[in-house]
This record gives C-alpha cells, sequence and structure tokens, in this order.
C-alpha cells in the first residue's frame, strides 16, 4: 500500500500535529476549569470534523456540503445504542428490539458510529462520485438536506426535531483527544497511500491521470467512504459531548464553520486542516471572553452583541485576500532540515 | 378545476421567488465564477431597510411607510447599492482565487451581514405589514388566489421580460453577455471588465431587493434568516439550470417550485412530512443524469 521511504519521509507531519493537539490537553488539564475543558473538548471534535473532510475534499478538490450528513447519522448511533433501554421506550418508541435493549460503551458507540457513517457514505458515494465540480457540491448538500429532512420528520426513531436526551455525557478529555489523533494518523495515512496519491493526480490533473488508468470515481468512492467514517465517528463523540442529540445541530451551521476552517487553514494539506481548526477556535474563544468582559483595573471593557461574528467573519475574509490558498498555502508542517531538503510537501505537488 | 388552478399559482408563484433568486446568484456568476452566499443575507438586509434600527419586538416602520411607488425604487436602490458595496470591498479582491475561496469569503461576508443586522435589530421575528392592501383574496374561476401571488407572478413575468430585452438590445447587456460566455475574450475586445462585474453586482441587488418585497409582504415578518432558504433553493437552481445560463436558471427555479407544490398535493399523507426529502433526491436525479445542468452556457462546460 505505501512504501515505507514515503512513511518515514512524512511521519514528521501527523506526529508534529499530535504534539500540538496533546499540548493542547495539557494546558486543558493545567488550567483545569470546566468551561475550558468543555472547549477543548469541543476542538478537538472539530479537527475530527475538519480531518474527516479534509480526507475527500483537500484530496479530491471537490467541495462536499454534505459530510455533516454523515456526523448525524454518528450522532444518532450514539443515542440508539447507548441510552438506558427504559428511556428509549419513551422518546424513540419506534426503535426494533434488538436495538431497544442494546446498551453499548461511548468507544463501541463511536466504533459502530463509524461504520454506520462508512456503509451509508458507500452508498451515496456509488451514486454522486461520478460528478464533479460544482455539480458534485451541491448533490452532496442535496444529500445532507435529505438527511436532515428524514431525521428531522422521523418522529418513532429519532424524536423527530426535539432533542433526544439521556446519551452518557463523558467529560473526560482523553477520549476525544485520542480519536483526533487516530483521524489525524488515519488521513495521514492515506494521504502517503496509493489511492491518495492517485486522488490528488485526479484534483490537478483528471485527464491525464484519467489517461494514466486511474479510476476517477473508484478514487473518489474510496476517500468518501474513509471521510464518512471519520465524521459518523466525530458525530458519536459529539453526542457524548453535550449528552444531547437534534438533527439541526448536524446542518448548515455545523456545515459552514467546518468548511470555513478547512479552506481558512489551506485545504490543500493535512496540516492546513488542523491549523486551521485550532487558529479559528482560538480566535472565536478570544472573541468570546472579549464579549464577556476583561477586567482592566477599575473598568471591564467589553465588545457589544454580535462584534464577536461580524470580527470572526472580517479576519476570515482578510485571511483569504492575502493568502487565497489558505494559511498553509499547500504546505504540510515538517521538521525544518528536510522541508529544504523537499521541494514538494509530502501532500502533493503546489498548484 | 378550482383546486387545480390552486395548485397551478402555487407552483407559479413559489417558482417565481426561485428563479429571481437563482437569476441573483447566476449573474454574478456567469461574469466572475462566484457563487455568492451572501446573496441571502442580502434579501434579509433589503427587508430590513425599510424599519429603524431598534432591538424592541414591535418593529419601527421607518422608510416602509413611504408610498409603494417611493417604496419599491428605494428598496430596489438599498439591494443595488449594497451589493454594488459587497464587491468593491471584498469581492474585487478575489478576481484571481479559486471558487472554494471565493465561496468561503462570500459566505463569511454573509456572516458579517447577518450579525450587522442582529446587532442593529435583535434576532427575535419582527412583524410588519408592507403593503397590506396586497393580501386580499381574488376569485378566478372557483379558485381564490391572494392578489399578492398574482402580484408576484406578474412582477416576476415583468422582470425577466425587461432583463431578457435589457441583455439583447443595450449596449451594456450585449458586453454582460459577452463577459459571461468568456470572460478574458471580451476583455480583450474592448468590455471593460470593472463596469461589467458592477453592473452585474447592482442587478443581482436589485434583484435580492424584488424578493425581499415580496417575502417581507408574503410572510408579514421580518427575520434576519428569512433569505436563507430562498437562497438555498436558488442555488440549486441556478447549478441544476446549468451554471452560468441564465434562462437555465429561471427555468429551473420554476421547475423546483412545480415540483414542490406537486409533491406536497400528490404524496401521501404519511410520506407528506418527508416531502423536502424526496424534493432534494430529484435534485440528485437531475445531476445525474445532466451533471451540466438543464441547459448548460458554452463558456461553463469542462474541456480537456
Amino acid at each position: 500500500m505505501m512504501s515505507p521511504s514515503v512513511a518515514r519521509r512524512t511521519i514528521a507531519t501527523p506526529v508534529l500535529l499530535g504534539l500540538l493537539l496533546i499540548a493542547f490537553a495539557l494546558v486543558a488539564v493545567a488550567v483545569g476549569s470546566k468551561p475550558f475543558n468543555q472547549t477543548v473538548i469541543d476542538i478537538f471534535l472539530k479537527v475530527i470534523f475538519v480531518v474527516g473532510l479534509w480526507v475527500f475534499v483537500g484530496n479530491s478538490g471537490v467541495i462536499s456540503f454534505g459530510h455533516i450528513a454523515f456526523a448525524c447519522l454518528g450522532g444518532y448511533v450514539a443515542a440508539w445504542t447507548t441510552i438506558k433501554p427504559m428511556m428509549k421506550g419513551m422518546s424513540m418508541p419506534g426503535l426494533p428490539d434488538w436495538l431497544m435493549q442494546t446498551e453499548i460503551p461511548y468507544w463501541g458507540s463511536a466504533m459502530v458510529a463509524a461504520g454506520w457513517a462508512a456503509l451509508w457514505a458507500l452508498i451515496f458515494g456509488s451514486v454522486l462520485m461520478r460528478l464533479s465540480g460544482i455539480a458534485a457540491s451541491i448533490a452532496t448538500f442535496a444529500m445532507l438536506a435529505m438527511v436532515n429532512s428524514i431525521y428531522s420528520n422521523w418522529e418513532s426513531v429519532t424524536a423527530a426535531t426535539s432533542s433526544v436526551v439521556g446519551i452518557p455525557i463523558i467529560r473526560s478529555i482523553w477520549p476525544y483527544l485520542v480519536a483526533a489523533l487516530i483521524s489525524v494518523f488515519v488521513a495521514w495515512a492515506y494521504g502517503i497511500s496509493r489511492h491518495g496519491l492517485a486522488l490528488r493526480a485526479a484534483r490537478d490533473e483528471p485527464t491525464a491521470a484519467a489517461a494514466s488508468g486511474i479510476d476517477i470515481p473508484r478514487a473518489r468512492l474510496i476517500a468518501f467512504v474513509i471521510s464518512g467514517a471519520i465524521m459518523g465517528m466525530g458525530g458519536a463523540l459529539y453526542s457524548h459531548s453535550i449528552g444531547i442529540v437534534t438533527p439541526d445541530t448536524f446542518y448548515l451551521g455545523l456545515t459552514f464553520i467546518t468548511l470555513s476552517m478547512l479552506v481558512v487553514g489551506g485545504m490543500g494539506s493535512l496540516s492546513g486542516a488542523v491549523l486551521g481548526v485550532l487558529i479559528l477556535s482560538t480566535l472565536i474563544q478570544t472573541l468570546r471572553w472579549l464579549e464577556a468582559g476583561v477586567q482592566l483595573g477599575e473598568i471591564t471593557l467589553a465588545l457589544p452583541g454580535g462584534v464577536q461574528e461580524i470580527a470572526l467573519g472580517a479576519v476570515m475574509i482578510l485571511i483569504l485576500m492575502f493568502r487565497p490558498a489558505g494559511i498553509m498555502g499547500n504546505k504540510d508542517l515538517s521538521l525544518p532540515q528536510r522541508a529544504a531538503l523537499e521541494t514538494r510537501g509530502p501532500t502533493g505537488p503546489r498548484t | 378545476m378550482g383546486s387545480l388552478l390552486q395548485v397551478l399559482f402555487d407552483a407559479l408563484s413559489l417558482g417565481s421567488l426561485y428563479a429571481l433568486g437563482a437569476l441573483g446568484i447566476a449573474l454574478i456568476f456567469g461574469v466572475m465564477r462566484l457563487v455568492n452566499f451572501a446573496h441571502g443575507d442580502v434579501i434579509a438586509a433589503c427587508v430590513f431597510a425599510l424599519l429603524w434600527p431598534s432591538v424592541d419586538a414591535v418593529a419601527i416602520i421607518f422608510a416602509g411607510n413611504l408610498p409603494w411607488y417611493l417604496l419599491v425604487p428605494f428598496v430596489l436602490a438599498i439591494g443595488a447599492a449594497l451589493s454594488v458595496a459587497c464587491e468593491a470591498l471584498v469581492f474585487r479582491r478575489f478576481r484571481h482565487a479559486n471558487p472554494a475561496t471565493m465561496m468561503i469569503a462570500s459566505f463569511a461576508l454573509g456572516f458579517v451581514i447577518r450579525y450587522f443586522l442582529l446587532m442593529l435589530f435583535s434576532s427575535r421575528p419582527k412583524s410588519i405589514s408592507l403593503l397590506p392592501a396586497l393580501s386580499q383574496p381574488v376569485e378566478i374561476l372557483g379558485a381564490r388566489i391572494p392578489l399578492l401571488q398574482l402580484i408576484t407572478i406578474a412582477v416576476t413575468m415583468a422582470v425577466l421580460f425587461g432583463l431578457t430585452a435589457f441583455l439583447r438590445r443595450t449596449r451594456f447587456g450585449l458586453e454582460m453577455r459577452a463577459a459571461a460566455e468568456n470572460f478574458t475574450m471580451a476583455r480583450m475586445l474592448g468590455v471593460r471588465a470593472n463596469r461589467v462585474i458592477m453592473g452585474a453586482f447592482a442587478l443581482s441587488g436589485a434583484l435580492a431587493a424584488a424578493i425581499a418585497l415580496i417575502l417581507g409582504s408574503q410572510t408579514g415578518t421580518a427575520n434576519i434568516m428569512m433569505g436563507a432558504s430562498v437562497m438555498l433553493m436558488a442555488f440549486i437552481a441556478t447549478v441544476i439550470g446549468g451554471m452560468g445560463s441564465l434562462a437555465g436558471a429561471v427555468l429551473a427555479g420554476f421547475l423546483l417550485g412545480a415540483v414542490a407544490t406537486v409533491m406536497q398535493v400528490i404524496l401521501p399523507p404519511d410520506a407528506r412530512a418527508f416531502r423536502d426529502a424526496f424534493v432534494y433526491g430529484a435534485v440528485i436525479l437531475v445531476l445525474i443524469f445532466r451533471p451540466q445542468g438543464l441547459l448548460s452556457a458554452r463558456g461553463t462546460r469542462e474541456r480537456v
């Protein structure tokens, strides 16, 4: 699948990104405050989502508006498999008996969610992956809207638009860190595998790639399924982080924020995906903190409500104005001496 | 007969909204390959232009009290001005960026507009009575059709004919069509890029304002999210019409309106809640069979 030399040459990227994530976790432990803990959990969840998105969007160049649908599928798997059977009977009476009796730990539900989302990614993907460009983007959006519409109306198994409560809440930061690390390493491994390489070739030169024997729809489908699985796992963990799930949690808001993080960070590289999350999340958190008010001696300085979002939008526009390919461009983080030797980053040529 | 007519008018008036929205998105896509996500927020901003800024639940009508022959040009001008300002301040810097970057920039801009409105007006929907004379029903062949629906359809038709005449008969229209076809070539032949792009943004903003007027009088509320749902459908219509094809955008807009209305009627009651899922399923089917859109513009076809 992958030659060991490529793996050795590029391993620095996921290791550095992993160390960065671990540093965030350690800061959270050191600070020790509960809200901050929750913030860092939220950042790890976004890392999972955006890295999942990158596996498909970054490698194929097709913008997908639909990946949050897989997170939605995963989120409800967590509800179906981990809520106590008695509570399930009240909120979701239409579940089949065997599922009604199931009660598994959170890591089990995350794995089942990944499998379930991958299955649906395979089903949707085998139809959608024939499309390219903007038609593919709209088709993935239609998929998201379909999933949302079904989950918002299928009263007996999803409790429609009312929130499903009673999902065991996991407050520890470590499971989320481990999941984020897993997704980063899976994304890296996919990126340097022959399938990832083939897909990037198809992204940059579709005609030449097809002429070299790359089956483009198939290459895209592989990425779609892997990214679907990561999104599904993220969706399940998202449910466990807040304890409730509604269809609208996983809709346009989350779609746009994750896409923005990916594009602002730089969709051409895995480092761009991870750093996009870390930078934008830090910015959002700082603005929230300013909005709540900062004590400066006698006076409290606070931004008026709404300024936070306006500033976020303005900063995003400015970043893209000066770095149209995102903060990282198409480069990956690597150790300095290697960067000097290699003109090409591990995840593809500069375009 | 009566109910059939009712369905027809429902479909046409819903389709009109989608067609106007799709046209606004397609005009800009044609000249600069930008998928403008800020369009929905321009629509919302136009509705709020009628109100005086306040965070109270009761709207303070400001420009909304003007007589209609002043009100309509006022709102259209606001829409056009806002849209041109977006171009001059933001999109001009993104002329050479890739489509994904432009898309996210337009989304961020829409975000800024939306929260600016939120800051001035708060997020609560406000009730407004805009042109109340229009909500009374008219009886046609046994069907009771709201006057507003007739006017919506008539206005859309007028806009479509006016725009067609503008694009076909005037020099500016010719330049715009040339730019939509092949921008680089048009520039080489002396079409001034900035002027054409400005013009496209102004027209698109005015179309957004027209939607704002119709939506405002239809729903009787002003809501900062009100442009979003029309924008999404309009966006879909633009794509299945064939990106960049104005006729295709209009056709697909009406088609989407028709499909949504007809499904509401013919689906069995149990499945009616899932109407949107069926509509989006139909969208996927259309894309699978005609990925380049129903009427594809010549310039957007993928070349080897």
